[in-house]
C-alpha cells in the first residue's frame, strides 16, 4: 500500500559515519556490491513493471485485430451476416444493454459485498479476541478459494429457491421502487439473485484488503483518538476508516473487477435478456457481457466470434474507466491522506 | 479546573510482568509535576495509568487506586473514556490526525462530546485554543490545509491545542519535545507556563534542565536492574530535587554520576 507509513529504517549509512578509519577499505568493497544488488533489483522491478504494461497493451491489441472484422464492417452488412444481432440494428446497439446488465449486476454486487466486508474486517481487525478473528480470516481466505462455477450451482439450485419467496413479497409489497418493479420470476433466476452471489464471491478480496488496512493504522493515531475519550467505535471513525480509506477503495475495485468479468455465475443463474431493464426481479431482461460471451461463443462463426470479442474490448475498457475512476478519487484527497 | 491526584499502593502490570512497584504520590492542582528517571524506570507507563490509557495494551492492568479530587479512577463504575476526556494527554511523537484539517483537528475531541456546534463557536474554540498553544499566528492562514503539513514543533502545539480544547482537568505530557528542535521546545516550555494556572500538569522528561524550568515539583524513579519493577525514590520541590536531594541514587541520577 503506498499511503502506509513505516518509520525510516536506520539504514547503513548512519553507522558507517561512527565506524574507526581502519576497516574502510573492506567498507567499500562491501558498498559497491551492495549497490549492485541493488542496481540489479532496480532493473527487475523496472523489468516486472514493464511487463506488465506490456501485457496490458498487448491484450489490448488482440482484442482490437480480433474484433477489427466486425467493428470496422458497415452495420447493415453486419446485421444481415451474424445471427446473433438478428434483433440489433448495429454493432453498438447490440453491446449497449450488455454493458448496461454487466454494470448494474457489478455494481449491486459491489454495494451488497463492501458493508457487509468492512464490517467483517472492523470486526477482526479491531473487536474480536484474536483467535476468533483468526479463524474467522481463515474461513473468509476459503470463501475465496471455492471455484466459480460452485458459486454457480449453489446460486441456481440453492438460493433461487430460498430467496423467490422474498422476491415476490418484495415485488408486492415494495414494487413502486423501480429496481423491484415489473413481473416477478418464479425461478428467481434474475439479476438480484445474480448480484447476491456475485457479492458473496467478492466478499472474500475486499475483507481481507480492507483488514490489512485497518491492521496497518499507526498505532499513534489509534491512541491520539483513545486519549481524548473517544470510544472504540469513535476511534474507528477519527482514525481507522480515514486512513484505510483508500486502501478500501482499492479492495473494492478489485471486487468489482472481479463481478464486472464474472462469467459462471452469471451464465448458470441468469435467465438472460437484452434489454436496458431495471426491473432484477424480472427473468430474460439482463445479461452480462462475459456470460453472453461463454454462452454464444461455441456456435459462432467466425464473424460472430469477431462481434463477440468486440464486446469483450467493451468489458475491458470498462474495467480500466472503473479502475482510472478509482485512482482518481483517491488522489483527490491526497494531501489529507497522511502519505506525507 | 484543575484536580489534584492521589495515587496509592499502585502496581502496574504488562501481563504477569510487573512494571512498577508500589508507587504513592500526590499530584497538587495547578501545578507542574516532572517525572524524571532513566529509560526503563515506568514513568510512561505510570503516566498512562492516570488517564487510563495503559489498559488498551492487551493484557496491562493495575492494582491500587488513583484518585482524582478523591474519586477512584480505577473504580468499579468508572468509565475509562470519561476519564479520558477530563485527563488529556500529549504524546512523545506530534500524532495530528492525518487525515483532518488542523481546524478539526483542534475539534476533534470537542466533537466527541458534543456532536453539534455551531459553526461560530467551532471557530471561535479553533481560535482560543490554538491562540491557547501559542500556535494561531503560524496557522491562521491555513486552518482547513492538512495538520501534517506542519513542522514537528507545530505538530506538537497543535496536539496541544487539541488537547485542551476540551478543557481537561489534568494535562498528562509524555517527553512532548524529545522531538523537536530547541526553539520550539522553549514555545512549549513557556506553553506550559500559562498552562499551569489553569490545569494540572504532568511531564515526562529526560531533559534535566527541562524539568527544573518547568516543573514545581520533581519525582525520580529508578529501578534496581534489568526485569526488576520501577519505582518511584523520591518526589519532593523542585528546587529541593535538585540542590539537596535526599537520596543517594537522586543526586547521582542528576549530576550525571548514574550507573
Ligand atoms: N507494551 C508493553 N508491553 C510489555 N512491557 C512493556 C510495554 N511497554 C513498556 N513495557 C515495559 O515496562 C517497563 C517500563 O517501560 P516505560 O516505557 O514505562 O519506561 P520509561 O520510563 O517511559 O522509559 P523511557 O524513558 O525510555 O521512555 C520497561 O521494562 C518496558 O520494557
Ligand atoms: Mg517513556
Amino acid at each position: 500500500m503506498s499511503t502506509t507509513q513505516s518509520p525510516p529504517a536506520p539504514g547503513p549509512a548512519a553507522t558507517s559515519s561512527l565506524e574507526p578509519a581502519g576497516p574502510r577499505r573492506r567498507r567499500r568493497g562491501a558498498r559497491s556490491s551492495d549497490r549492485g544488488a541493488s542496481r540489479a533489483f532496480r532493473w527487475l522491478a523496472t523489468g516486472a513493471g514493464a511487463l506488465i504494461l506490456i501485457l496490458l497493451v498487448a491484450v489490448a491489441v488482440f482484442l482490437v485485430i480480433k474484433a477489427w472484422p466486425a467493428i470496422s464492417m458497415p452495420s447493415d452488412e453486419l446485421v444481415e451476416k451474424v445471427g446473433l444481432l438478428r434483433n440489433s440494428s448495429s454493432l453498438l446497439d447490440y453491446v449497449g444493454p450488455l454493458i448496461f446488465g454487466t454494470v448494474l449486476a457489478a455494481t449491486l454486487a459491489l454495494i451488497f459485498a463492501v458493508p457487509v466486508a468492512i464490517g467483517i474486517a472492523l470486526f477482526t481487525s479491531h473487536y474480536a479476541p484474536r483467535r476468533l478473528a483468526s479463524t474467522l480470516g481463515y474461513v473468509i481466505d476459503l470463501l475465496a478459494a471455492v471455484p466459480s462455477v460452485v458459486y454457480g450451482l449453489w446460486g441456481a439450485l440453492v438460493l433461487s429457491p430460498i430467496v423467490q419467496p422474498v422476491w415476490a413479497w418484495l415485488n408486492e409489497n415494495v414494487g413502486w421502487f423501480p429496481l423491484f418493479a415489473g413481473k416477478v420470476s418464479p425461478t428467481a433466476r434474475v439479476l438480484l439473485t445474480v448480484a447476491i452471489v456475485l457479492a458473496v464471491m467478492i466478499l472474500p478480496i475486499i475483507t481481507a484488503v480492507s483488514r490489512e488496512v485497518f491492521l496497518q493504522t499507526p498505532r499513534l493515531h489509534e491512541e491520539a483518538a483513545l486519549a481524548l475519550g473517544a470510544t472504540r467505535w469513535e476511534m474507528i471513525r477519527m482514525a481507522v476508516l480515514p486512513f484505510g480509506r483508500s486502501g478500501v477503495i482499492s479492495a473494492a475495485m478489485l471486487g468489482l473487477g472481479r463481478a464486472l468479468g464474472e462469467t459462471m455465475a452469471v451464465l448458470m443463474i441468469l435467465s438472460p435478456g437484452f434489454l436496458y431493464s431495471f426491473h432484477i426481479l424480472e427473468a430474460g431482461q439482463q445479461q452480462s457481457i462475459a456470460a453472453n460471451i461463454a454462452a454464444q461463443f461455441p456456435e459462432a462463426d467466425p464473424l460472430g466470434v469477431s462481434t463477440l470479442i468486440a464486446t469483450g474490448l467493451a468489458l475491458f475498457a470498462i474495467t480500466l474507466v472503473v479502475n482510472v475512476a478509482a485512482r482518481a478519487i483517491v488522489a483527490r484527497r491526497k494531501d489529507f491522506s497522511g502519505a506525507n | 479546573m484543575a484536580q489534584r491526584i492521589d495515587v496509592k499502593d499502585l502496581n502496574i502490570y504488562y501481563s504477569d510482568f510487573r512494571a512498577v512497584a508500589d508507587i504513592e504520590m500526590a499530584v497538587e492542582p495547578r501545578s507542574v509535576t516532572a517525572f524524571i528517571g532513566p529509560s526503563g524506570c515506568g514513568k510512561s507507563t505510570f503516566l498512562r495509568t492516570l488517564n487510563r490509557m495503559h489498559e488498551v495494551i492487551p493484557g496491562a492492568h493495575v492494582q491500587g487506586t488513583v484518585a482524582m479530587d478523591g474519586v477512584d479512577l480505577y473504580g468499579a463504575d468508572v468509565d475509562p473514556v470519561a476519564v479520558r476526556r477530563q485527563v488529556g494527554m500529549v504524546f512523545q511523537r506530534p500524532n495530528p490526525f492525518p487525515t483532518m484539517s488542523i481546524a478539526d483537528n483542534v475539534l476533534a475531541g470537542v466533537r466527541l462530546n458534543n456532536k453539534r456546534i455551531s459553526k461560530g463557536d467551532a471557530q471561535d474554540m479553533v481560535e482560543q485554543s490554538l491562540k491557547g498553544a501559542n500556535l494561531w499566528n503560524e496557522v491562521k492562514d491555513r486552518l482547513d490545509r492538512p495538520g501534517s503539513g506542519l513542522s514537528g514543533g507545530q505538530q506538537q502545539r497543535l496536539c496541544i491545542a487539541r488537547a485542551i480544547a476540551v478543557k481537561p482537568q489534568v494535562l498528562l505530557m509524555d517527553e512532548p519535545c524529545s522531538a523537536l528542535d530547541p526553539i520550539s521546545t522553549l514555545a512549549i516550555e513557556d506553553l506550559i507556563a500559562e498552562l499551569k494556572s489553569e490545569y494540572t500538569i504532568v511531564i515526562v522528561t529526560h531533559n534535566m534542565q527541562q524539568a527544573a524550568r518547568v516543573s514545581d515539583r520533581t519525582a525520580f524513579f529508578n529501578l534496581a536492574g534489568t526485569g526488576q519493577p520501577g519505582r518511584l525514590i523520591e518526589i519532593d520541590d523542585t528546587a529541593t530535587i535538585f540542590s539537596a536531594p535526599r537520596e543517594q541514587a537522586t543526586e547521582d541520577y542528576i549530576s550525571g554520576r548514574f550507573g
